[in-house]
Order: structure tokens, then C-alpha cells, then sequence
């Protein structure tokens, strides 16, 4: 079976449940008790379990398989919830976030076999249980081991996998030393039969006419009683052909069909040895290897055994992927099935106006008017189309968010500090591919406040702050730009401490320390090999944090600002444009040129008489019922001539910024328009004015304003 | 024979859009060339250096659009129907577009009738060639897109501010 194509649907969902399982143990130590979350966990392991078994990631399978367990202890009550168990049970996610990543890097798994997790799994259940589990738990594995190989087993025919007992091994020696035929069978009785035990019964009889039934499965004492599902498999010693074996079998009335075949002890007797660990159902490939798949066999075959299988295929498998070359994996974007549906819309709405242009320009000609309705509607269809396709690359950034409350409460135990993270805004939504880049920086800025950041409870107590120190991220959209804060209510930056450090680490001279303002020091923080921290922990304090992460931001286009307060806790706020955003804008004509402001920066729009300005401090304002507004002479600011007449109203655009505002006088409003965002590439971005461009319906460019660098 | 096979020896062949300027004949390497489109609206760009006219949409890319004249030191353009837009791949894949009074032609020069010019050599244009080709049809100067790039630019508006200061 070729699992290759599966692969992204794989690691796609095994992120999906990694995710849930971490969220699920999280509420689970807040709440050990919580049935719907064991549920869902057990849900999540066993899904994750299953999908590791049918790729054939053997080692990744055992290790959520030992997880499982220990859930399925908990379901069970037989195990309560506590700190360690939960802590093995991150360093298990842990891991297998590691099977995947190195999944996803090389399609292998690789050779670690993470022994001491799965030993502390084990621990963990040996708690209430002993060997007693061992067997079934070796049962289950085998199993569940992979879904091929359970599937395999059900075509192969049940007789091959009886189990023997020593008398039975025995007998059949015997009577194949007296020259008998050993048969074995499987009967599967019709659906419709109402007397199963009644035609079992007939089987038997007309079987022991000819020879000795050995051994039935399940127990003659069973199929007595009606226990057994539609059909059952016995060995048969006899002197007759084959044949006859069928023959007698099939005399008997509803029976669907007959499997007999050669019964051989030695093949049988091993895959029944197998069968002493594993079930009966899986451990069948191992006589039908041949025609199962190389994966399924090694799934199938107890574990010492699949060891040696899975070494020996091993090599094999990898040199083979190699001189594949399979390419990594491609990156991928959920879609939301509404955009793909307004995306399909926009298709057929695109073929109609295909068909439509070509009758029009078919039919009898200077019907130019018709066309030229059609071009139109052409168009308009494609700039949706576009822009949809925009659309379906945004993606919310909770993809990347979401890994943050697990990362502070690992943090949490391993600093000693208690902290809390609130996040708002995580449907935020960026382009894909600035989402994929913003983790780590965040990441890095939230280690810091934990670590840097929030004081020891003892400190904290001191200084009047509650025990527990929060840390936020918030994210939200402004104008153009997505925001995201993160902070934290800890001691803040201490300038004068940083700019000892800078000083002895010859960043910076003692005079120019003299000579920086507070802010230009704190900026020194940005500094490459620069931290603060007094001792070096494995947090932080590394000094690849704050530089790493201007970079990072700024190779997209990105700013990075910190706000401090010595005592009261600092905030890092990361700026990063919406390449590719959709905006809603207002159209307005400046001196002839045309310019988008976007809408959501705008208050209000209002109609003002050349009498209402008044002169404050040399500039003009206006009172805008009862607050004084400035005005900004657009065509000023842009350097051009505005075209209205000196007298005449003026329209004025009311902008927020903040808790400021202004009021933007324009020439003519146009409207309003959703544009698509494009960046304005470095040579014009001089302008502080101008945030990017749009493309206009008839293919010309519109800037846009960036109302905030203008208030 | 060494001699002679020396001699012979053919150098790389590139081929280069010369475009002309007044009477000057520029050519630029025809593998950093993209596009060549007709003049068309150019969306200006306030508060930017005034060699940089704007910007224009190429196929849905913003792609700004500077005037050779003007950063060269020449008259400014006198759009024509000749001028074009030469649209160039930069270094790092940005495109970037040159007005141009006109296209010539194409033409092929081994890479041996290409002089090597030295940086700061006392030449009309040194600074912004790399070299000078000779052909049939005369002398070409070939653009040294490099110093195109908007690092250089801005390099050299400082120098000369400076300069502009010492002066004063």
C-alpha cells in the first residue's frame, strides 16, 4: 500500500490531535476530573494511534499506543489524574511532536524509541496494575497494530489461525503419523439460518462419519450453545480427499460457503504462538504475508519479531525513499469550505461570461455595445476572483497562539513562578506565510516576560502585586497593520541596568550612555549577544532573543517597539502589514490622483464651510461638536494642487488615531471600495504617508493612506 | 599556434537591449531584462526622490519606475511614442523599471569587445557602467545595473549632500 499520498493528510491531523491533546491535558490538570476530556484525549490518542499504525510509523504508533493506555486507565477510574502523570504525559507529546516534525522533514520517523517515556508510561499504570496488563496490552498493540493487517486477517480464512492447545498439537501428530489427511475448515452458515447450532450440529455429525474433528473453534460446548457468529473452523483428521471434506460439509442446507484447505502444524503452530500474544484476527498476515503489504507484516507479527522485520526493512525503505526523491512536504492552507464555494461561484460565473463574450462576439457584428457589457461583467468576475483567492490565504494566527498556554505552564514549572497567559484576538488573520514566521518571534518575546519579565512570588508579594503574574498577548487589526502585543505585569526594564550592561560589554561608551535618552537605551536591548538576564537559564538569557526577533519582524516588513515601566511591567508590541490584506476603503480624488483611506480609520465625513476654521497656534482646526479638530490639508501633505476652488465647502474625512483625531481635507470622495493591499516595494517607500498600493478595477494604481503617520 | 588560437578565441556572447538617451547609446544585459512595455500612466509616489517617477502595474505587481535622465544628471524625459519602460530584475528579484527615450535594437558582444570600466574613472556616466562595447555601429555603454540598486542610490544622495554642505 502506498501511503505516500496520505502523508499530508497525516501530519496535517496528527498536528491537529497533538494540538488537542495538549490543549485537553492542560484543562485536565486544572480539572482532573473532567470526563469530556479524558474522553476527548482517549478520542485524540486513539485516533493519533491508529493513523501512526496505517503509515507505518511503528515506533510512533507504540509510543501513543502506551499513552492510550494510560488514559484508558483513567477512563476507567482505575487511575487518578496527578502532576507527574501529567507531566510524563507532556514529555510524551513532546515526542511524538518530534516523530512528526521528523516526519515531516525526511517522511521516517527515525530510530529514537523514547524508552524512558514509555517506561514512565509504564510506571505509571504498574501503579495499580501488574503483569497482568502486559499480555493484554501486547494483544491490543498487535491488534490495533495496523488497520491492513486487520483487514488482511478477515480475508484470510479463520482456520489458519486456530489457536492449538497441546493435546490438540498432539492429536494431530498422531493421526498424521497413522497417514491421515489433516484438513482444516472454516463454515460459514447463511445470514437467513435460523438454527445455527442446528446446522453446526449437521457439519459435525457428517464430519466424524468420515474422520475426527480434532478441535472446532469456537469450542464444540459453544457452538452447542449458539455462541458463535455465522460461521466456525475446525481441523479434521480423515482418511477422504478433500473433496469429500467439502462435500459433506456442503450436503448440510444453508451453508453460505466452505474454506478447506491442507492443514499444515508447522505454519499453523507458529502463527498460533503469535496468536498467544496477539489476537487471532491480527496475527494472520503473518501466514498471508506474501499478500499482505511489507507494512502490514511487520505491523502484524509480535513485537520481537517486528523489530527484526522493521530493522531488516528498515535500510530498504529508506534507500528506497531517497532514490525516490520525494519532494518535502508541501506546505498546505485550510480552507474554510464557504471561501472555496464563493471560490467556485466565481469560477462558474467566469465560464458564463467566457460563453456569453464568445456568442457576443459570434453574432452579427457592431453589436459592440453587447461585448462591451460583457467585458465588464468579465471583469468584475475576475477581480472577485482574485481577491477570494486573497482571501483564501489568510489564515486566523491561533494556529500559531495556540501552542503558547502549554509553553507558559511548562514554563511556569520549571521557573517556580505561578503566571497566567490571556491571549485575545487569535482569529487575527495574515497572510499564511507571515503567520508561518511570527511564531518563533512571539515565542521568544513570551519566554522573556516569563523568565525576565514576571518576579518571584516572594518578590511579587512584596512589591503588592498578586502572587500570580500575568502575561497577555493581544492581537488585533489596525488599519493596514496587525498588532500583536505581548506583555507582561513584571518588574519591567531597568534602563540604568541596561545601560551598565551595554557599558560593560562595550555596546556603548560610558559618555554615550550619558548622552541616550531612556528609550534609545532600552533599544540597545535589540542589540546582537545582548541579555540582561543575571544568571543564564535555559529559558532565555542566551542573548538570541530580542535581536532574533527585530530581525525576524523586520523581514517582514514588520516594527518591533517595547513600552516599559520599572516596576509595573513591560510591553513588546510588534507591528506587521497585512501583505495581501483586503481592506475596506473610502476612495477619495487629492489634486487629481486618487487615493484609498482605509475605512476603519475613518469616524466620520463631514461637509465644513471655509468659515468654520479657526487659527489655533497657526494651524488650522475646526470644532468638531465641541472637540477642536485638526485639519491636514491633504493636497499639502502630498504635494499636490488641489483643484477645489478657494471658497467653496470642503469635504472633510474624519480620521481616529489613538485617542486623537484629525480631520483630512480631500478634493471629491469616490466611494467606497474593497482593495486588495500590495506592498510598494523599498524604492518607494521613502513616503510615510503612503502604507502601500491598490490595483483599481481599470488597472491603474491607487496609494493608499496611512492615516496614522499623517495625524 | 597558441598565439593564434589565443586570438581567435571567443569570448562570452551577451546579448544587450541598447536603448538610447539623447544622443547616448546604453546597453543593458538582456538577462536582467523582463519586460518592455509602451509609457503608460504612472502613479506618482509623493515625498520620494525625484528621479523616482512612480509607480505602474505590471501584471498586478507595484513595480516603481525611475527616470535614467534624471538620475544620470540629464534633461529631464520628454515622453514620446518612442519612450518605453525597460522593466529590469534587480539582484534580489525586485523589478524595477527605467524610462528610456527610446529602443534600439538588440545586439550581441563578445565579451572580449566589452572594455572594462574602472570605478571613478573620469568618465561621462563612469559611475553608473560597467563597461564600454564596441560594435559595427560604434560604442555602447553598458549599464552596471548594481548601481541601480536603491542602496547605491541613496549611497551616492548622501554623498552629495555632503558634499552640497562642504561647499556651502
Amino acid at each position: 500500500m502506498d501511503v505516500g499520498q496520505y502523508l499530508g493528510v497525516f501530519l496535517d491531523e496528527s498536528k491537529e490531535h497533538l494540538q488537542g491533546l495538549n490543549d485537553n491535558i492542560m484543562t485536565l490538570e486544572q480539572d482532573p476530573t473532567n470526563e469530556d476530556c479524558i474522553n476527548e484525549i482517549f478520542r485524540a490518542a486513539h485516533s493519533l494511534k491508529g493513523m501512526a499504525g496505517t503509515m507505518g510509523f511503528k515506533r510512533m504508533q507504540e509510543l501513543t499506543h502506551h499513552m492510550e493506555d494510560v488514559f484508558s486507565d483513567v477512563r476507567a477510574g482505575q487511575l487518578k489524574v496527578n502532576g507527574d502523570m501529567i507531566d510524563t504525559l507532556f514529555k510524551c507529546l513532546d515526542a511524538l511532536q518530534a516523530y512528526v516534525d521528523l516526519i515531516s522533514e525526511t517522511q521516517d520517523e527515525g530510530t529514537e524509541e523514547y524508552a524512558d517515556i514509555v517506561k514512565a508510561l509504564s510506571d505509571i499504570r504498574a501503579g495499580k496494575s501488574g503483569g497482568g496488563a502486559q499480555a493484554s496490552e501486547k494483544t491490543e498493540a498487535a491488534a490495533d497494530a495496523a488497520p491492513a493487517a486487520a483487514d488482511a486477517a478477515s480475508d484470510a480464512p479463520a482456520w489458519k489461525t486456530i489457536k492449538l492447545d497441546n493435546n490438540a498439537k498432539s492429536s494431530i501428530k498422531d493421526a498424521s503419523e497413522q497417514g491421515k489427511n489433516i484438513f482444516g475448515a472454516t463454515v460459514n452458515i447463511q445470514e437467513s439460518c435460523i438454527l445455527k447450532a442446528a446446522r453446526a450440529f449437521l457439519v459435525f455429525k457428517g464430519l466424524e462419519e468420515i474422520g475426527e474433528v480434532i478441535l472446532s473453534e469456537p469450542s464444540t460446548q459453544d457452538i452447542e450453545d449458539e455462541k458463535f457468529d455465522l460461521s466456525f473452523s475446525m481441523v479434521i483428521a480423515t482418511e477422504e480427499s478433500i473433496d469429500k471434506v467439502k462435500e459433506v460439509i456442503n450436503h448440510v442446507s444453508e451453508i453460505d460457503s466452505v474454506d478447506c484447505g491442507e492443514f499444515d502444524l508447522d505454519a499453523v503452530t507458529s502463527a498460533a504462538e503469535a496468536a498467544e500474544a496477539a489476537e487471532a484476527a491480527a496475527a494472520a498476515p503473518v501466514e498471508t504475508a506474501p499478500v499482505a503489504a511489507p507494512a502490514a507484516q511487520a505491523a502484524s507479527a509480535p513485537q520481537h519479531e517486528a523489530k527484526q522485520a522493521e530493522s531488516a526493512k528498515q535500510p530498504a525503505a529508506q534507500g528506497g525513499k531517497k532514490a525516490a526523491g520525494k519532494p518535502a512536504i508541501a506546505r498546505t492552507v485550510r480552507v474554510d469550505i464557504d471561501k472555496l464555494d464563493v471560490l467556485m461561484n466565481l469560477v462558474s460565473e467566469l465560464i458564463i461570461a467566457k460563453n456569453s463574450l464568445i456568442s457576443a462576439a459570434t453574432s452579427e457584428k457592431g453589436d459592440s455595445g453587447s461585448v462591451n457589457e460583457q467585458i465588464e461583467y468579465l471583469e468584475s468576475v475576475t477581480t472577485n476572483l482574485h481577491e477570494s483567492v486573497m482571501k483564501v490565504r489568510m489564515v486566523p494566527i491561533d494556529s500559531v497562539t495556540q501552542k503558547f498556554p502549554r509553553m507558559i505552564r511548562d514554563l511556569n514549572r520549571a521557573l517556580g513562578k505561578p503566571m497566567e497567559l490571556t491571549m485575545t484576538g487569535e482569529d487575527t488573520e495574515m497572510d499564511r506565510t507571515v503567520v508561518d514566521e511570527i511564531g518563533d518571534p512571539l515565542m521568544h518575546l513570551l519566554r522573556n516576560s516569563a523568565d525576565h519579565g514576571i518576579e518571584p512570588p516572594e518578590e511579587r508579594v512584596k512589591a503588592g502585586k498578586p502572587e500570580t503574574g500575568q502575561i497577555f498577548l493581544h492581537a488585533f487589526q489596525d488599519g493596514n497593520n496587525v498588532v500583536i502585543e505581548v506583555g507582561d505585569d513584571g518588574r519591567g526594564i531597568d534602563a540604568e541596568a541596561v545601560k551598565q550592561r551595554a557599558i560593560e560589554r562595550g555596546v556603548i561608551t560610558p559618555e554615550q550612555g550619558e548622552a541616550m535618552s531612556e528609550k534609545a537605551i532600552i533599544g540597545l536591548l535589540f542589540n546582537a549577544g545582548f541579555s540582561t538576564a543575571k544568571v543564564v537559564s535555559e529559558i532565555s538569557g542566551r542573548g538570541v532573543g530580542l535581536d532574533v526577533v527585530k530581525s525576524k519582524v523586520e523581514s517582514l516588513n514588520g516594527e518591533v517597539d517595547v513600552r516599559t515601566k520599572l516596576g509595573e511591567g513591560s510591553t513588546w508590541i510588534i507591528r506587521l502589514p497585512v501583505t495581501m490584506a483586503i481592506i475596506q476603503a473610502l476612495m477619495v480624488k487629492v489634486g487629481g490622483e486618487t487615493y484609498a483611506i482605509p475605512l476603519d480609520s475613518i469616524q466620520i465625513i463631514e461637509d465644513v464651510a471655509p468659515d468654520e476654521i479657526k487659527l489655533v497656534q497657526n494651524k488650522e482646526v475646526i470644532n468638531l461638536r465641541g472637540s477642536v479638530t485638526p485639519l491636514i490639508r491633504l493636497s499639502e501633505s502630498l504635494d499636490v494642487q488641489s483643484n477645489q476652488p478657494e471658497n467653496s465647502n470642503m469635504v472633510v474625512v474624519i480620521v481616529r488615531k489613538g485617542d486623537q483625531q484629525a480631520g483630512l481635507v480631500i478634493d471629491e470622495m469616490l466611494g467606497q471600495l474593497e482593495i486588495v493591499i500590495k506592498p510598494l516595494g523599498k524604492y518607494t517607500s521613502k513616503c510615510k504617508f503612503i502604507s502601500g498600493a491598490t490595483i483599481l478595477g481599470d488597472g491603474e494604481i491607487a496609494l493608499i493612506l496611512d492615516t496614522n503617520a499623517l495625524v | 599556434m597558441n598565439e593564434l588560437s589565443d586570438k581567435e578565441s571567443v569570448g562570452e556572447l551577451i546579448q544587450y537591449i541598447v536603448i538610447r538617451l539623447g544622443e547616448e547609446q546604453f546597453g543593458i544585459d538582456i538577462r536582467f531584462v523582463d519586460n518592455i512595455v509602451r509609457m503608460q500612466q504612472i502613479t506618482r509616489v509623493p515625498k520620494v526622490q525625484h528621479y523616482l517617477k512612480g509607480v505602474i502595474n505590471i501584471r498586478g505587481e507595484i513595480v516603481p519606475v525611475m527616470s535614467l535622465r534624471l538620475i544620470m544628471d540629464m534633461n529631464a524625459d520628454e515622453i514620446t511614442g518612442k519612450s518605453r519602460i525597460i522593466i529590469v530584475k534587480m539582484s534580489n528579484g525586485n523589478l524595477v523599471g527605467l524610462i528610456v527615450d527610446q529602443v534600439d535594437h538588440v545586439l550581441t558582444l563578445d565579451s572580449n569587445n566589452v572594455e572594462n570600466v574602472r570605478r571613478g574613472e573620469d568618465r561621462r556616466h563612469g559611475e553608473f557602467l560597467s563597461g564600454v562595447g564596441k560594435y559595427e555601429g560604434g560604442l555602447v555603454s553598458i549599464l552596471d545595473l548594481n548601481t541601480l540598486e536603491l542602496e547605491s542610490l541613496e549611497s551616492r544622495d548622501k554623498d552629495r549632500e555632503k558634499q552640497l554642505l562642504a561647499t556651502e
